[in-house]
């Protein structure tokens, strides 16, 4: 009688096992699928794509005359992504690291210097997270547009460090004020002045927080599309590759071979940097970088 | 005192010659003969180079004053004076202005009261836009959040835990236009009788059923928007939910266990109550971002097809109407919208810090 309840035990035990992993299967089909499909077909000559579903390579996996890098080729070159993919980059790096600077020696002053109004201050900065940019974009454009820097790089550089600084100065001072009081007053006693100690102590000892915010702020600006269509704008020469993308559905909908191999294109370096520096990007969602 | 005044030349040329490097490296970057590549590098060196160069010569501007009363007082806003300037030209004194003109009429000239409010509640387009934030607000927050706890709970009972959390999370690396991309051919849609390109057509005409227009499609195409931001979204809230599900104390649940609570109970009764804090800041942090969906309907369909959203319009008064006024108001209404969840936030952030 035992036994029989072990086995019933042990039969349904397996069978939930099997459910479990069954579901968790299809989840993950379900959320790779569609990344699949559009990385299978930018490979794929464009009226293959448009005569049959990207899944019918399956049917004969071995023959790689199906597969070609001409459209990546022709969307890199002919459709400017190539161009504007250097353009992201250059918009991108100046707006993750001069945001961390700046935020960094904030978060500096509010932890380690003593002045009036530095707690007010400190909610000020890390209050401003509920402004949304929606808020900012008429007046900036006036002001861009007045100034003659609209459409300039270093214009969306200072903006992205603009919209960043609440966040990065809550991050990094979240980090810096842990740094241990010792430390800096030892460096004090030795004669080191401020600038010092943050160049040599801090700024070393805060690497952790500033790679979180570094990977958060990289694939946001990279990603980013309002920004770039107002600031930058969709003027060949500067315009960032999710703007040239965002134009390519509108003006070559149907040409899939294109849209395929440029939505990869343009996946390909945060997807990187992702994979790269995953444990910092996880600190850094645990520890809040949200922004929206 | 001749130290000084050397130290004091010194600076002063330093700060001329940084002045016009930064200047001839922008317009180097700028102009259009410059090969890209080449743009790009001076790019990273004078926008990262630059700003400490300018802090380390404001350090050194204040470290020439001879009192140190007075050094130890400016020291302070050299640190801080970057960050606060920037923040009050970007953010704050923005949002007043948007505020003020809210009240204006297209050009901000002529002030107009109320009457571009009435215009936003009135107008059938304008309310289409509310009507389907709403919707995307129900939707996707509680679809994120429900699919982020199970995906969590379910992940955390198989082998592969990582790869498989890594199939789900891997796509908050995508932008919103590229995520836009891989569902528009998802949903690719052709003529019934030729071969269905897109896959959840294929799937529906292998079932027998008609080619659907599945984002083009009035009411349901706004549905087909919003799984897109579900499976970008997902990934963020499954990876806060597990890390505080795995901080429930086994204790609490083998508790349950023995009392003979089912598994499915134990994690309804105890583990989603214990972490119901964290549900909340998750719930409330896609909210906010699904408050100011724009990539999406801009890449999809434009705000056609009865797919309109605030953002969207906003930024068609922009744009194509140049109504600032207008334009100004919907921001309002986003702001406004925005800020019960981020003083929720905001406030949560706050306790963090007390803990610390």
């Amino acid at each position: 009688m035992k036994r029989l309840y072990n086995n019933k035990n042990i039969v349904r035990k397996a069978f939930t096992s099997f459910l479990l992993y069954g579901a968790v299967t299809l989840i993950c089909l379900i959320w790779t699928m569609p990344s699949l499909g559009l990385f299978i077909s930018s490979l794929r000559h464009p009226d293959h794509i448009l005569t049959s579903g990207w899944w019918t390579v399956f049917s004969r996996p071995f023959d790689l005359s199906q597969f070609t890098l001409e459209n990546y080729r022709r969307v890199l070159g002919a459709h400017g992504l190539g161009r504007a993919f250097l353009n992201s980059l250059t918009a991108t790096i100046p707006s993750t690291f001069i945001p961390i600077t700046v935020a960094a020696f904030a978060a500096y002053a509010l932890a380690w210097m003593r002045f009036p109004g530095r707690d007010s201050l400190f909610t000020l900065i890390v209050g401003s997270i509920v402004v949304p940019l929606q808020m900012t974009l008429i007046p900036l454009l006036r002001m861009y547009v007045s100034l003659k820097i609209s459409g300039t790089f270093p214009g969306i550089w200072l903006a992205h460090t603009g919209f960043g600084i609440p966040l990065a100065v809550y991050l990094m001072y979240s980090f810096i004020s842990q740094i241990p009081r010792d430390l800096i007053e030892a460096a004090t006693v030795d004669g080191a002045s401020h600038f010092q100690i943050f160049t040599t102590i801090v700024m070393r000892l805060s690497l952790p927080a500033i790679a979180s915010f570094a990977i958060f702020q990289f694939l946001w600006v990279w990603n980013d599309l309002l920004v770039s269509l107002v600031f930058l704008g969709t003027n060949r020469e500067v315009a960032t590759i999710t703007v040239v993308i965002s134009e390519l559905v509108g003006t070559r909908g149907q040409d899939w071979h294109l849209l395929t191999a440029g939505a990869f294109v343009s996946m390909v370096v945060p997807v990187m940097v992702f994979f790269a520096f995953q444990r910092y990007f996880i600190r850094g969602i645990l520890a809040g970088a949200v922004k929206g | 005192m001749s130290k000084r005044v050397t130290r004091l030349f010194i600076v002063i040329a330093l700060s001329l010659g940084l002045y016009f490097a930064l200047r001839e490296c922008f317009r180097f970057i700028q102009a259009p003969e410059t090969p890209r590549l080449l743009g790009a590098l001076v790019a990273v060196i004078a926008g990262v180079g630059g700003v400490w160069a300018i802090y380390w010569l404001a350090n050194e501007w204040v470290s020439l004053i001879p009192f140190q009363r007075v050094r130890e007082k400016l020291l302070p806003f050299v640190f801080l004076g970057p960050a606060l300037f920037l923040l009050a030209v970007y953010l704050i004194y923005p949002a007043l202005n948007t505020i003020y003109i809210s009240f204006f009429d297209r050009r901000s000239e002529n002030f107009v009261g109320l009457a571009n409010y009435q215009f936003i509640f009135s107008e059938p387009d304008v309310r289409i836009a509310f009507r389907n934030n709403a919707q995307w607000l129900i939707v996707v927050t509680s679809a994120c959040v429900v699919l982020g706890l199970l995906t969590a709970a379910l992940f955390d009972r198989v082998k592969w835990e990582s790869l498989a959390k890594l199939s789900i999370f891997l796509p908050m690396a995508i932008s919103y236009v590229g995520a836009s991309v891989i569902w528009r051919f998802v949903y690719a849609w052709q003529p019934p009788g030729r071969p269905q390109i897109g896959l959840l057509n294929a799937i529906v005409v292998a079932l027998g059923g008609e080619p659907v227009g599945w984002y083009l499609q009035p009411p349901w195409n706004n549905l087909a928007l919003m799984v897109i931001m579900i499976w970008l979204q997902t990934g963020f809230c499954m990876v806060i939910l597990s890390a505080a599900l795995k901080n429930v104390p086994d204790e609490l649940m083998e508790a349950a266990r023995i009392d003979g609570a089912s598994e499915l109970q134990v994690f309804l009764k105890v583990s989603v109550p214990y972490i119901r804090g964290v549900v909340i800041t998750v719930a409330t942090t896609v909210l906010i971002a699904v408050l100011k969906v724009f990539d999406i309907v801009y890449v999809m369909t434009r705000g056609n097809y009865n797919t309109e959203v605030i953002a969207n319009r906003m930024y068609v008064e922009m744009y194509r109407f140049v109504n600032f006024g207008r334009g100004s108001a919907l921001a309002v209404i986003l702001f406004l919208a925005v800020v019960p969840a981020a003083l929720v936030n905001v406030r949560n952030m706050r306790r963090q810090r007390g803990e610390q």
